[in-house]
């Protein structure tokens, strides 16, 4: 059944202890920041995880990368639990799976040559050293669009762009199969931005990468997945291949979401859709449907059953009482 | 600072190119810090009379008139005049050459003390703020049980427990020292561990050990060395009690604390004895700390943009 | 002009740091019309923020200074004008909001004491009164439940509430000019929504002129009447809106357009403009877009571009000028 896929999640649970613990000691509430998320990302394919602060996105990426221990669920990668493994398999496997974060300045040591910031992983996971490690920088940085003489500079003498680059480059050197990139282009300008995205997709079609990628942004995650999983308040609520996700949106959060974007397009220019109120805080996340005090089309089941998930359309999934019984699933079924 | 050294060794002007090259940041850096320090009088005033001390006991052996520890006895006690410029103690020898010699055991004893409870203090306060929880626990309490004293009575004790010589008296003050050091680092090491390059190179597989010297305690070392700079002069006071009180540099070694102890008894009569020794040790002490705090200031990330 | 609320001309800001002299802003011009919502777009660094503050004369100085240029607000230069005049400007007549209102709200007292003080400043009232302006005043930014609102503190609130508070707060003195500096950019796309749309609709009942300094074309084109394009320090192009996302004139506004990824359609490759941005301290000579520019020609490396009116109320700074836009697309 995993024929194919690279990574996939089961489950995942990760709560926080939240607030002020009582006076004994007893933690009395918890921030449920991934709350029983499920997905998977196939061989050279881009998923794209979106949702708004606060959502749970980036815990999740935490999460595949061993930065978070979740407090429930499986991450296999190709078919291998990776939770389960120890010591210097652990770190074997760990090799596969690379990051590339938000701020491009703050994933750089200032005080670290790029030289050693690209190839340090080389050193630590003991797969090159000495001429082999430069030769090796030297190439990675030209695959990455850097030049060699770029090795012996600090990273505060490089645009941001640029410095987007140099993380790519490190996260890409050991070989990984798999790349989570964390907002890698909410910290830079329109035309940067645009240079990064390009170099990311070029490198998925000449490597045969599989993404990650987790952004707020929809325009952005149109631009490079393949499908696209829609988070809310710690759940996924929609997941679809992109163009049935952009063209026929199923779940309300997503229609919102995509409503709430003005567009570049003055002569498109329309009212923006309101949400009422704010994103509810994931320590007092709402019962039944949490997306129900905020949704348009409420209905009295949402206030107290949590939906679950439906296929409303080929490999299209949808966690919202609308769909259930009338969707795909349903007339599968009958079929 | 990051351990890159200049490939090509065969040609030395090509090396010392490319070093620039590869260190041009550091360099420019380097300028400008001087260009700030040289704006600022104190830091100019605390920097000239450090490196006069530096220069007087590097060329002790050279300017020094007389043997520190040649007994003359019959100049004994002898006002300051052209022959001695000092004077000299109850034992004829010659004030302005211990005194010289004197700088030399100072300033020996606070670089070897900064080196050690620097080094100790900086590692300990690393790996206590970077990995956290228990150990962090374990390593600051033991550090505060060693601060809740006042210093100069604990490195007394321990210097007493020693047994009295200049080398425990340096073993003393540096195992006082080092809670300095390891608290101040801990500090910053709590924030340097919570930067995004930390997750990406344990996501890269980096062990922690290779975090805590390539990234936390790299990026703790410009506050280490402000510090530094004014431990050396609190050394120099506490070392130099030490030895007033019997229990550092043993005679004949022209130690200032120890000659002051003895001159106290000749304060009366004698004032050039006490007195210069004292001045030296006021000297000292206060252009380690101008030229420390200046080196704070300027600094400062806040200040230097 | 006699529609000008505010006009900008020939605006120099440079400041003095140890790297060297950085010139933020070089013979800027800009008019902002009476009741009109002008975007001012432009990447990091390129100098709107500068501009921004340098209307209300906040630059910090040292090490920033205003070099030149006159800052004509209904007719009088704000440059010349004492400082005591100067603080009466600010916040009666030009408001200001930033993009994190947190900066500009004190953390130790609640929202209703600082709303309270603002309101009292400005009107002679009870302090009974100032509350139930100050309810009122939230209501129109359709904040639900002020009156709790108003006993909370400021880091009680979201980034969306908080900066709603700060569009209260601005517009009850009735500022004629409001400069929002990235208002949204900190909130997410449901929020910014909700925001856009009350600064939107107060603006427009009360004839508000905005300068809306922004770097999301999309919001642009979703709330201005007019925009204004910086690069590295300079105005390259203003248009009314329609006319610009239609025929950008400039090849910056061009590659910025093209660059953005959109939520309607898939693009393959997204055109984007090479090299980087230049450093302020020693910009390129001539027009400073040439290293970057497709259709840089020999003039463009050593010779400033004037402005060129290629369409109705639509300046291009660009030696390619009319014929270029007519020639493409």
């Amino acid at each position: 059944m995993d024929e194919g896929v690279v990574i996939r999640a089961e489950g995942l649970r990760k709560y926080f202890p939240a607030g002020a613990s009582g006076l004994w000691g007893r933690r009395k509430a918890f921030l449920r920041a991934v709350d029983g998320v499920s997905f998977h990302v196939r061989e050279g394919e881009t998923l794209g995880l979106v949702g708004e602060s606060g959502c749970g996105k980036s815990t999740v990426g935490m999460l595949l990368l061993g930065l978070h221990r979740p407090d429930a669920g499986r991450v296999l990668y190709r078919g291998e639990d990776i939770l389960a493994l120890e010591g210097e398999a652990k770190r074997r496997m760990r090799r596969n799976i690379q990051v590339v974060f938000q701020d491009p300045q703050s994933s750089l040591d200032p005080r670290m040559l790029v030289k050693k910031a690209v190839g340090f992983p080389l050193e630590v996971n003991g797969l090159a050293r000495g001429a082999e490690v430069t030769r090796r920088v030297e190439a990675m940085l030209a695959e990455v669009g850097l030049r060699p003489e770029h090795m012996y500079r600090y990273p505060h003498e490089f645009s941001g762009g640029q410095r987007q680059r140099i993380n790519i480059a490190r996260a890409l050197i050991t070989g990984p199969r798999f790349v989570v990139f964390d907002e890698p282009t909410s910290a830079l300008d329109v035309s940067v931005q645009a240079q990064i995205l390009n170099l990311v997709k070029d490198l998925q079609k000449r490597r045969g990468y599989s993404y990650l990628f987790i952004s707020h942004d929809l325009s952005v995650i149109r631009h490079v997945s393949h499908r696209v999983a829609v988070m809310y308040l710690g759940r996924i609520v929609e997941t679809a291949p992109r163009g049935d996700l952009f063209q026929t949106p199923r779940h309300p959060y997503t229609r919102a979401l995509m409503a709430a974007v003005p567009k570049p397009d003055p002569a498109r220019r329309q009212p923006l859709a309101l949400l009422p109120g704010d994103v509810p805080s994931p320590v007092h996340i709402p019962p039944g449907c949490r997306f129900h005090p905020r949704c348009p089309e409420v209905m009295d089941v949402c206030r107290e059953t949590e939906p679950a998930p439906v296929e409303v359309g080929p490999d299209h999934v949808v966690a919202c009482h609308l769909w259930h019984g009338t969707g795909f699933d349903a007339r599968r079924r009958s079929a | 600072m990051p351990s890159s050294t200049p490939r090509s060794g065969t040609d030395p002007t090509g090396g010392w190119r490319r070093f620039r090259e590869e260190h041009a940041w550091q360099i420019r850096e380097f300028f400008f810090t001087l260009h700030l320090l040289r704006r600022n009088p104190s830091a100019v005033a605390g920097f000239v009379i450090i490196c006069s001390m530096v220069f007087l006991a590097l060329a002790a052996p050279w300017v020094a008139p007389y043997d520190p520890i040649r007994i003359s006895l019959s100049e004994r006690l002898s006002p300051p005049s052209w022959h001695h410029l000092f004077g000299t103690d109850e034992l004829g020898r010659d004030l302005f050459s211990r005194v010289l010699y004197g700088a030399r055991i100072s300033l020996r004893i606070g670089l070897l003390v900064v080196g050690i409870a620097g080094g100790l203090g900086t590692i300990l306060g690393a790996v206590a703020g970077y990995v956290g929880g228990k150990t962090d626990d374990v390593i600051m309490r033991c550090l505060d049980i060693v601060l809740s004293f006042p210093s100069l009575v604990l490195a007394m004790a321990l210097a007493a427990a020693l047994g009295p010589s200049l080398r425990n008296a340096i073993l003393a003050v540096a195992f006082v020292m080092i809670p300095k050091f390891a608290r101040l680092v801990r500090g910053e090491a709590l924030a340097v561990r919570e930067r995004p390059f930390i997750a990406a190179a344990k996501v890269s597989g980096a062990s922690h050990t290779w975090i805590v010297f390539h990234h936390v305690i790299p990026n703790c070392l410009s506050s280490v060395i402000v510090l530094g700079t004014l431990v050396v002069g609190e050394t120099i006071l506490i070392a130099s009690s030490l030895s007033f009180i019997g229990l550092g540099a043993q005679p004949p070694t022209p130690e200032w604390g120890a000659m002051i102890s003895v001159g106290r008894k000749f304060l009366m009569d004698q004032w050039w004895y006490a007195t210069f020794p004292g001045l030296f040790i006021l000297v000292t002490v206060i252009g380690f700390n101008i030229f420390g705090d200046a080196l704070r200031d300027v600094l400062d990330p806040r200040i230097r943009r | 002009m006699n529609g000008d609320l505010l006009h900008i001309q020939d605006l120099s800001v440079r400041f003095f740091t140890y790297q060297g002299v950085v010139r933020a802003l070089e013979g800027v011009h800009l008019a902002v019309r009476r009741g009109e919502i002008l975007g001012l777009v432009g990447e990091t660094g390129c100098g709107k923020s500068v501009l921004a503050r340098s209307i209300l004369r906040l630059i910090a100085d040292p090490p920033g200074r205003i070099m030149g240029g006159r800052i004509l607000f209904k007719g009088r230069d704000m440059l010349t004008l004492p400082m005591k005049e100067m603080r009466r400007i600010r916040g009666n007549d030009i408001s200001m909001i930033f993009q994190e209102p947190m900066t500009s709200l004190n953390p130790v007292f609640t929202v209703g004491n600082q709303m309270e003080e603002v309101v009292r400043l400005h009107q002679k009232v009870s302090r009974k009164a100032a509350r139930r302006i100050c309810v009122e005043m939230l209501e129109q930014v359709r904040m639900p439940d002020p009156e709790s609102v108003l006993r909370k503190y400021p880091h009680e609130l979201s980034g969306g509430m908080r900066q709603r508070v700060m569009i209260a707060m601005e517009l009850s003195c009735r500022p004629d000019l409001l400069i929002a500096d990235e208002p949204t950019t900190a909130l997410d796309v449901t929020v910014q929504a909700q925001v856009l749309h009350i600064l939107n609709e107060l603006t427009r009942a009360r004839g508000t002129s905005v300068l809306f300094i922004t770097h999301d074309l999309g919001v642009v084109a979703h709330l201005c009447d007019r925009v204004a394009v910086m690069y590295a320090g300079k105005i390259v192009e203003t248009a009314p809106v329609d006319a610009l996302f239609r025929s950008p004139g400039h090849p910056y506004t061009r590659g910025l357009l093209a660059a953005v990824p959109s939520v309607d359609e898939d693009r393959e490759v997204l055109a984007s403009i090479p090299g980087v941005v230049p450093g302020l301290i020693d910009p390129p000579a001539g027009c400073r877009f040439h290293p970057r520019c497709p259709a840089a020609r020999k003039e463009c490396e050593h010779l400033e571009p004037a402005g060129v009116e290629v369409g109705k109320d639509h300046w291009v700074f660009c030696h390619a000028g009319r014929g270029k836009v007519k020639g493409e697309r």
